[in-house]
């Protein structure tokens, strides 16, 4: 067993250093031979049905269909359980080469991975990437908290005492929860909500008083209460640009960042492990937050294949309209995009590592076994 | 008010969009979809859309609503089907229907009580459309009224049912509905993902037990060895008594009854949060309460049957509100249908009431229509299927054991849903066996997660409260009108329970032998609970300490006075009840154990085989041994049973259970 999977990341990481070298010249032969038709392909996701991941896969499964060589039937089989690490578990003993099975993984998928979580048993660099999905995130107050800050700086917040409905200390959650931390706000997480639609409940019927949405339902959702008076943007958590810089998210350019927040509050510091921390888990959770693989044994040729497909999806004159409601203005990101997004959102420093875990156990007491 | 000016016009747009055929076309092909998915009991409304799914991207939008619509409209109707007949309770919707609809089928009366269900859910249906049609527009604020402690209280009320359903000896009933709570904890904790009777070694375990695996456990394994202990058919007297039109006039007799089962199942599906699993309880419980004579209860009253369909239909009307004005799903199969309308580029959200008026009706009354159109064919078929009653369930037990090792295995694909469900399977038939309360069981199961989550955030937020607005703003929030009247509800449900609860499963004797079973069981029992306990207070994360403590030492306080009265009371007394000791269990042809070993064979050669070989073996062994047929009928009967699970798990797209062999040799479908 041990062997096996040596000899497999041994490969995996050949494949992997020929992707990258490859890459640029691979996509000129368009499919390179690679033909599925009458065949069907399987596209793995580790959740239920009812979750976003669902929707995501079942969005992107007709286009699969449509652009891949010999429009094969695209199904989606769902691998719930143990918080998407079981279906991952899964995904890692699979060695089906032909471009029939693929996976879709999110940021849940992610941070047990970069936090050593002890169900976790696969290992991302075994796999290769052929998209990544980004979304964004934007936190929001109510108006009496927002008139407060000073500017940019969340100083003014400082004494006040938050409550905002979470999901779970070691989720997406974290994300929010390590900023709010890092500007010296007192947030409470009330943990154990369902989603995030019962965080937002939350904060309409004045439950709650911090909040975040991502970048879709915080169009659909809060933007009414925006407009209404009810709520205030506070910041987004921002995008990355090509060199791994935290920018302006672009669905919300008028909205500052964390980081220009973090900037101008004095208790708030945009270096130190606390903003590595914070960043590493933040690209994991947004930036890179959903991607679909295949396995590492699968032949280049196959690889381009996806490349090739998912290109002509994401070039498609309807895609943004198609997209809008489903998965935001964001880039999706294939052949080297998806590379380095995939390298950023899927490494952590021993160091970072350690750091979170303790600040884990130290705020909420929640420990990983 | 002017949303209510647009409303009529919207609404015309709304039946004119259904009325076209190619739109009906698509409502009937969901609905007949939706009843052949729904028959089989776990496989709900989540298996039905997910088939869908892939062919809604790209449709005309409202062909594509009318096609998902049609099929979540019909599956608390469907089923209705294998909760009355086999005793199986089909979905969440239908657990309570299995309390009466089932002894209805054992009298022969399985005509009958699905033709009252029937009506009942096309009733309930159509009520829940109209109420919405309306509330729909000044739902929000109503809603949003609904706060945590709010939906705390109605928690409660939903577990207070439990004293009426508690049966003979109401401590009983407690007890079975502690440890359901408890069984519902295992896992990682929903707040702070502290491991609970659980541990990283047994990775099931960390997830929990699900939904599907109880309910088939408790309800659908004991029932399914009794009967198949008797070696006859369902119906005692081998035939069908009254027919469906008697269900209809019993509907007609109890419109009342009808009317307030919707309007409890449109009210408690409108709420965010709560779900749809508690509604049939709340409906069974309500209509036990309001009935003069209770006696029949649990025995085959046609009322239990009409409560509980009446609720369930409006429910998933009701269930629609939050689903659609807040884009936040009432349940699992909702959650899918927000998938499935964001494919038809449709996203529903606050907006969607104010601007999209029209398809927002389209959607309601889709409901109603495939309601009516679902439950019209449900009663046109009601006699010819309950049929079914009246073959020699020795022949049915063998598909029934498959389509529940099928089913359960769906809920995580993994070996451990074959064990948990023969483990649940085991406690089910010793709780049958010693006249534990299933229902109350099951209702603590059901309200486990919902009831220590909302506990825990109402803690949390009052203590905030109470530091920033001191005692009187803690007591605005947790005290405020609506949840002191829903707890005015639950005490008054309760006191109705302990005063009448008795009565439900009637005043006769049940059979008793010696104390010794009983007494062990009862000692089994104390010993899980207090290892519970223990675990619990090993968890250092508070969050998710406190409430399987609580309930632990709840439980166990009970258990230990129950064993206190065991130890005085003569050997003759209720107590002791036990099945094996006289009436229809004791003078069964076949054993009790030889009997469930059977189905635990199939599982176990599973493990060995994978499912399809192991099911081969199974059906020819079991029609040729225990069922005794000739060869050539048990040929066709098992292979007719191998072509049903393919097509069935090749429609759906699902795996079979793998066994040791899959390991070393790789098969193709379906022997994977």
């Amino acid at each position: 067993m041990i062997l096996k999977t040596t000899r497999r990341v041994a490969g995996a990481a050949a494949i992997l250093a020929a992707t990258t070298a490859l890459s640029g010249a691979a996509f000129a032969d368009a499919h390179g031979g690679v033909d599925l038709s009458g065949q069907t392909v399987e596209y793995v996701i580790p959740f239920s049905e009812s979750g976003g991941s669902a929707r995501w896969a079942n969005f992107f499964a007709p286009l699969l269909s449509e652009h891949l060589p010999g429009n094969p039937t695209v199904v989606v089989r769902y691998r719930p359980g143990a918080g998407s690490t079981s279906g991952a578990n899964w995904f890692q003993e699979q060695d089906t080469a032909d471009g029939t099975l693929i996976f879709g993984t999110s940021g849940s998928t992610q941070f047990p991975y970069l936090l050593g979580d002890p169900r976790v048993r696969y290992e991302y660099n075994d796999w290769q990437v052929v998209l990544v999905s980004g979304t964004g995130g934007v936190a929001y107050l109510p108006a009496d908290m927002a008139a407060m800050m000073d500017g940019l700086d969340a100083t003014g917040l400082q004494g006040q005492e938050f409550i905002w409905g979470a999901q779970s200390a070691t989720g997406l959650d974290l994300v929010p929860n390590l900023a709010w931390e890092m500007l010296g706000l007192d947030v409470q997480p009330v943990f154990g909500i369902e989603g995030r639609g019962d965080g937002r409940l939350m904060f309409e019927r004045g439950e709650a008083n911090i909040d975040y949405q991502t970048s879709s339902a915080y169009i659909r959702s809060v933007q009414p209460m925006v407009d209404s008076g009810m709520a205030v943007p506070m910041m987004s958590w921002g995008a990355l640009d090509d060199d791994g810089n935290i920018v302006r998210d672009p669905t919300f350019p008028d909205i500052p960042t964390f980081a220009e927040v973090c900037e101008a509050t004095p208790a708030c510091e945009t270096e130190g492990e606390a903003w590595d921390a914070w960043v590493t888990f933040f690209t994991a959770g947004f930036p890179a937050q959903k991607m679909i693989f295949l396995p590492g044994n699968a032949p280049q040729e196959v690889v381009d294949a996806y490349t090739t497909a998912l290109r002509e999806i994401i070039a498609r004159d309807d895609f943004m309209e198609l997209a809008a409601a489903e998965l935001g203005v964001y880039p999706q990101m294939t052949g080297n995009a998806a590379q380095a997004a995939f390298r950023l959102g899927t490494r952590v420093d021993a160091e970072t590592r350690a750091f979170v875990i303790n600040w884990l156990e130290e705020s909420y007491g929640v420990s990983l076994n | 008010m002017e949303l209510f000016a647009t409303a009529g016009p919207a609404l015309l747009d709304a039946l004119a969009l259904i009325a076209q055929p190619q739109q009906f076309a698509f409502l009937v092909l969901g609905v007949l979809l939706g009843l052949s998915v729904g028959v089989f009991p776990g496989l709900g409304g989540i298996a039905g859309l997910s088939l869908v799914l892939p062919f809604i991207f790209g449709m005309d939008p409202v062909a594509g609503l009318a096609l998902m619509v049609g099929l979540i409209a019909v599956v608390p109707t469907s089923d209705t089907f294998a909760s009355v007949l086999l005793g199986i309770p089909g979905s969440t919707a239908s657990q309570a229907t299995v309390l009466d609809g089932f002894p209805l089928a054992k009298k022969g009366e399985a005509g009958r009580a699905l033709s009252a269900a029937f009506v009942s859910s096309l009733f309930g249906g159509l009520l829940g459309a109209m109420v919405l049609t309306a509330f729909i527009l000044v739902a929000r604020p109503l809603i949003l009224a609904f706060d945590i402690p709010a939906m705390l209280a109605i928690t409660l009320l939903g577990l207070s049912m439990v004293a009426i359903l508690a049966g003979r000896i109401p401590l009983k009933g407690v007890v079975a509905a502690g440890m359901g709570l408890l069984l519902g904890t295992v896992g990682l904790g929903g707040a702070g993902g502290s491991p609970r009777m659980s541990t990283y070694d047994m990775p099931y375990l960390l997830d929990g037990f699900s939904l599907v695996i109880v309910g088939l456990g408790i309800f659908a394994i004991p029932e399914i060895v009794a009967l198949l202990r008797q070696d006859r058919a369902i119906s005692k007297s081998g035939d069908l008594g009254r027919g469906w039109l008697d269900g209809l006039r019993d509907w007609w007799r109890n419109i009342w009854l009808s009317v307030k089962c919707s309007a409890i199942g449109v009210m408690v599906g409108v709420i965010p949060g709560l779900g749809g699993s508690v509604v049939d309880w709340i409906a069974y419980g309500f209509t036990v309460q309001s009935a003069k004579d209770k006696s029949q209860f649990g025995k085959g009253d046609i009322r239990g049957v009409i409560g509980p369909e009446s609720s369930n239909n409006a429910k998933e009307g009701g269930g629609l509100v939050p689903t659609l004005i807040f884009g936040i799903p009432g349940s699992g199969s909702m959650a899918v249908f927000l998938g499935g309308l964001a494919l038809l580029g449709y996203d529903p959200g606050p907006h969607m009431v104010r601007n999209n008026l029209d398809i927002t009706y389209t959607i309601v009354w889709s409901l109603a229509l495939a309601n009516v159109v679902g439950a019209g064919l449900c009663i046109f078929l009601a006699n010819p299927i309950a049929r079914l009653t009246t073959i020699r369930f020795t022949l049915i037990a063998p598909f029934l054991f498959m389509v529940i090792a099928f089913a359960a295995f769906q809920s995580r694909q993994s070996l451990g849903d074959l064990a948990a469900l023969m483990a649940v399977g085991m406690i089910g038939i010793f709780l049958r066996r010693f006249e534990f309360s299933r229902p109350a069981f099951l209702i603590g199961f059901v309200l486990s997660a919902q009831a220590e989550a909302f506990a825990n955030q109402v803690y949390q937020i009052a203590g905030s409260r109470l530091r920033r607005g001191g005692m009187e703003g803690m007591l605005d929030y947790v005290a405020s009108p609506l949840v002191l009247a829903i707890l005015a509800l639950t005490v008054l449900s309760i006191w109705i329970g302990i005063k009448q609860g008795k009565q439900v499963l009637g005043n006769d004797t049940p059979p008793t032998g010696t104390k010794r079973a009983p007494v062990a069981f009862m000692l089994a029992i104390t010993a899980y609970v207090a290892v519970t306990v223990w675990d619990a207070s090993t968890i250092r994360y508070t969050g998710d300490k406190v409430f399987p403590l609580t309930v632990g030492i709840a439980t166990l306080i009970g258990c230990v006075v129950l064993l206190a009265r065991m130890r005085v009371a003569p050997e003759g007394h209720a107590l002791f009840a036990d099945n094996e000791q006289g009436g229809e269990d004791a003078e069964a042809p076949h054993g009790l154990w030889s009997t469930l070993g059977w189905f635990a064979a199939l599982l176990a050669m599973s493990a060995l085989f994978g499912f399809v070989i192991a099911l081969a073996i199974f059906l020819v062994a079991f029609f040729r041994l225990r069922a005794q047929v000739s060869w050539a009928r048990t040929l066709v009967l098992s292979a007719a049973g191998i072509a049903l699970i393919c097509v069935l798990a090749g429609t759906l797209g699902r795996d079979f259970p793998p066994g040791l062999l899959q390991e070393v040799v790789d098969l193709p479908w379906p022997f994977t």
